[in-house]
């Protein structure tokens, strides 16, 4: 099936519930492009998606998916590929999800470095809720539960990833829909945890961080002369003050997933109908 | 009652307390004499203190009793800490040279051996092996032929070499001949061996087999007293079998990781304890709306919050049954025995995939830190089968599409069982949800597709009270007048006890219940019987609440919950004050 794959093939009929100019369209789009491009169908690829906005992508999208608890969906992710690391394991999620009650799991999600992608709709707000502070939202951004600013600095996820030890970490603009899909599809390449943070604005409660304030200040590092391999290079344009970027930021090309390091060669999908083979050495070792 | 020798060997953390005990555990047991080992960590004065305890006999053995024969005792507080069940003509194996013990008094009635443990033990290549001398010491008091301990230092010793083996041979005989030589003093015990087989193992571990047995080959966990062995004893076993175990940052992760897995079509299990319960609680709803398999196991200590994390404690029911916001469909299955946590373990997997719900595996600290003796036929695996329930591979997937093709994970059957696609089958994508879901897995709201999704789920709790097995364990007289219930490791010592009671011709029928949920329908015993005593490891009786829900009728309690599990003699003299409260001597 794999070589005549196309995007919509990844497409349910569900029409998106999403405000009109939602961001998380482009965002869907290029994810379904990734995993069309790199060969993949719908019944070998597993989508995890948390809760909130972002979290409706597995409803939208075809492929073996769960829609989990909030803020976890990186360990279920974690479950499935190495039960089975024949499958293709997408993760989705928004700041929200990803970056304040997930903010533990991705942490150890990317210092496990299990091979899959983890795609998250930053759009520095709470949408689902209608308009509350996320933990990227900037330190004098008003909101209703924020009404004199957070008063505090935002979380920047690419310095967490870096510090975690990240071996991929790409930044991209859903409106920005060739780069887009290229970068994901990069991620979904990466032999390891290809982590995305991709701006995707939210046109109903954020009007700082919106289509224009990314389309003038985000700079492609594709066009930058940078080096991907180059750690400092990465950590200079993650704690950048002056530009925000978008590209792959960050690649260890040496980077070995976690599953074959801890030497997982097939699915564990298969049961016996009796006990294992052997299983009867398990009693005698307690002579 | 079983001709039995109580042992205990006790010092500080740090003493070498545990190893030294399985090291004679295991040699009882080679020997062919049934074992029941027990530990105190903690303190009942202040840190430090702890101690493995053995109980042997020839016959089984199931509880631990308030008596204590033998104690090699590294500190004086040990001796302090086992008053209670220390006796007249009762033996303390102590070094006098230690300065700690220099000015220990052997209390009156009792029999003081002052070994020079760490001298001897120097003798025989270092003071490190001074409790092997005292287990050699305790060979010639309890008349157990020293033999029977080469082996078990085989087995402990032999990766640091034949030297080290050797020097621990000969450090158990300096023991031995130390006693021979310096006391003139007969004593009393006499360890027979004989040709039973055995293998000794403890709950914890009986768990991880089942779940090996059972094909498990996903386990994420956090490590947490007293549920640890498990993810210990699976730790590169599972790999042999093609599976693998995750250490979770946390217990979210980890019931999430093994959710995970489960939905790729791994058996896969998860164990912790009360704390990780706590957490791994948001999780519960997710698992049993997505209808994933999954094994969760709470191996019970003491709470609430923190609360005493070595103690035995049966405080978790309520948590287990009810625990999670909304309904959520689960099983509860409570192992009562050691080698019930195997074959619960096994049970539990099946039930899980072919129900495709959440089954909690729940066993105590008690069942968790007791090594006992069994036959290894008692875990036969040809006896093991395991069952999928309705996984659909591609030649049989066309029947459960929907007219535009898609396949319906979540389709209301008549059981209440819907078919069940693994990842990589063929035509079978779908999602699944937490949200309320149609047939396809999708969201939805709508007031029928609600209805008749919860009716479904509720219809496969249905199915499985028909279909399957829910039988409790009975002991004891059937015509007795007094029933006893109890649910987890009390099952032991109330058996012992019952024998203690036949002793006095009381008459007692114990109905042991290794299923929360669902759970049989006692209400013709109990309504049978002229008293029902439920006991149990808490202090409000979660059990005999449920016990009382399902008859409406009052029952007697017996509650424990000091941190110390149930005693068969102690056990014993509560269920006679229940029966006769005016005649009863209280030993407690």
């Amino acid at each position: 099936m794999s070589s005549e794959v196309r995007f919509v093939d990844f497409k349910s009929d569900k029409q998106p519930t999403w405000c009109p100019g939602c961001g998380d369209f482009g965002t869907m789009n290029g994810m379904m492009k990734a995993l069309a491009e790199t060969g993949n169908d719908p019944d070998n690829t597993f989508i995890v998606a948390g809760i909130g906005c972002s979290g409706k992508i597995g409803t939208y999208m075809h492929s073996y998916a769960l829609h989990g608890v909030h803020g976890r969906a990186l360990p279920v992710g974690i479950g499935v590929k190495m039960a089975n690391p024949e499958l293709e394991v997408m993760v989705a999620g928004g700041d929200g999800d990803g970056y304040s009650i997930g903010a533990g799991h991705f942490v150890h999600a990317v210092r496990r470095n299990v091979d899959m992608s983890y795609v998250v709709m930053d759009n520095r707000i709470y949408g689902l809720t209608k308009g509350q502070a996320s933990p990227t939202s900037r330190e004098d951004f008003e909101t209703s539960t924020s009404p004199d600013g957070t008063n505090m600095p935002p979380v920047n996820p690419l310095a967490l990833a870096l510090a975690a030890g990240a071996t991929f970490i790409a930044q991209s603009f859903s409106s920005d829909s060739k780069r887009h899909a290229e970068i994901v599809q990069e991620a979904v390449e990466h032999d390891g945890f290809g982590f995305v943070n991709v701006y995707s604005p939210c046109v109903t409660f954020n009007d700082v961080d919106t289509y224009d304030y990314f389309r003038d200040t985000l700079v492609d590092l594709k066009e930058d002369g940078h080096d991907r391999t180059d750690r400092e290079a990465a950590k200079a344009a993650i704690l950048s003050d002056e530009k925000e970027y978008q590209g792959v930021i960050y690649q260890n090309e040496d980077s070995v997933p976690f599953e074959e390091q801890e030497g997982i060669e097939a699915p564990m999908t298969d049961v016996p109908e009796g006990a294992p083979e052997g299983a009867m050495d398990l009693v005698r070792e307690f002579y | 009652m079983p001709d039995d020798l109580n042992w205990a060997i006790g010092g500080e953390a740090g003493d070498g307390i545990d190893s030294t005990g399985k090291i004679f555990a295991q040699a009882l047991s080679r020997a062919g004499r049934h074992v029941y080992t027990s530990k105190d960590f903690a303190s009942r004065i202040r840190g430090g203190y702890t101690a493995y305890k053995i109980r042997t006999s020839v016959d089984r053995v199931e509880s631990v009793v308030d008596r204590l024969d033998v104690l090699i005792a590294l500190t004086e507080r040990t001796i302090e800490e086992n008053m209670d069940e220390l006796h007249e003509g009762s033996v303390i194996i102590y070094d006098g040279e230690r300065t700690s013990m220099k000015d220990v008094e052997i209390p009156e009635g009792m029999i003081g051996l002052d070994v020079p443990l760490k001298t001897l033990a120097e003798e025989a290549g270092g003071g490190i092996m001074r409790n092997v001398v005292a287990l050699g010491a305790a060979c010639e008091v309890s008349n157990f032929p020293i033999e029977n301990l080469d082996a078990s230092l085989e087995k402990r010793f032999s990766d640091k070499g034949t030297a080290i083996v050797k020097n621990n041979k000969e450090s158990a005989r300096l023991g031995q001949e130390y006693v021979q030589e310096n006391f003139d003093h007969e004593f009393d015990y006499d360890l027979d061996t004989t040709d039973q087989d055995l293998v000794l193992l403890n709950g914890d571990e009986a768990i991880g087999m089942g779940a090996l047995a059972a094909g498990c080959k996903f386990y994420a966990g956090y490590p947490i007293t007293p549920a640890t062995d498990v993810m210990e004893y699976l730790t590169g076993r599972i790999d042999q079998f093609g599976g693998k175990v995750v250490q979770a940052e946390d217990e979210l992760a980890a019931i999430n990781m093994a959710l995970g897995a489960a939905r790729a079509g791994a058996r896969s299990m998860t164990a912790t304890s009360g704390p990780g319960i706590d957490l791994m609680t948001e999780t519960f709803g997710l698992v049993a709306t997505s209808e994933t398999p999954l094994v969760i196991c709470d191996v019970m200590r003491a709470g609430p919050s923190t609360g005493m994390p070595t103690k035995q404690e049966q405080g978790d029911l309520d948590m287990l049954l009810y625990g999670g916001h909304g309904e959520i469909d689960r099983f509860v299955v409570g192992p009562t025995t050691v080698a019930e946590c195997f074959w619960k373990t096994v049970e539990a997997f099946n039930l899980a995939e072919k129900y495709q719900i959440p089954v909690f595996l729940v066993s105590d600290l008690s069942l968790a830190v007791t090594e006992q003796t069994f036959s290894p036929e008692t875990f036969d695996m040809d006896e093991v089968e395991n069952d999928r329930g309705k996984v659909v591979d591609e030649s049989e997937i066309d029947s459960w599409l929907d007219e535009q093709g898609r396949f319906q994970a979540h389709f209301s059957t008549a059981d209440g069982v819907s078919p069940r696609a693994l990842p990589g089958t063929t035509d079978g994508a779908h999602m699944t949800t937490g949200l309320e879901h149609d047939e396809l897995g999708r969201r939805t709201e709508e007031t029928e597709v609600r209805v008749e999704q919860v009716d479904k789920r509720e219809r496969k709790v249905q199915t499985a009270r028909e279909e399957e097995d829910w039988e409790p364990r009975e002991f004891g007289n059937p015509d007795a007048d007094t029933l006893v219930l109890s649910w987890g490791s009390n099952e032991g010592p109330l058996r012992e006890a019952l024998d203690y009671l036949d002793d006095e011709d009381i008459d007692v029928r114990f109905i042991s219940v290794p299923y929360l949920f669902p759970r049989p329908d006692l209400s013709d015993a109990i309504e049978a019987a002229e008293t029902t005593v439920v006991v149990e490891c808490n202090s409000t009786g979660q059990f005999a609440d449920l016990i009382e829900h399902d008859v409406l009728e009052r029952v007697e309690r017996i509650n424990k919950y000091n941190g110390v599990r149930f005693k068969a003699d102690e056990l014993a003299a509560d269920i006679k004050n229940v029966i006769e409260p005016q005649t009863a001597e209280v030993e407690q």
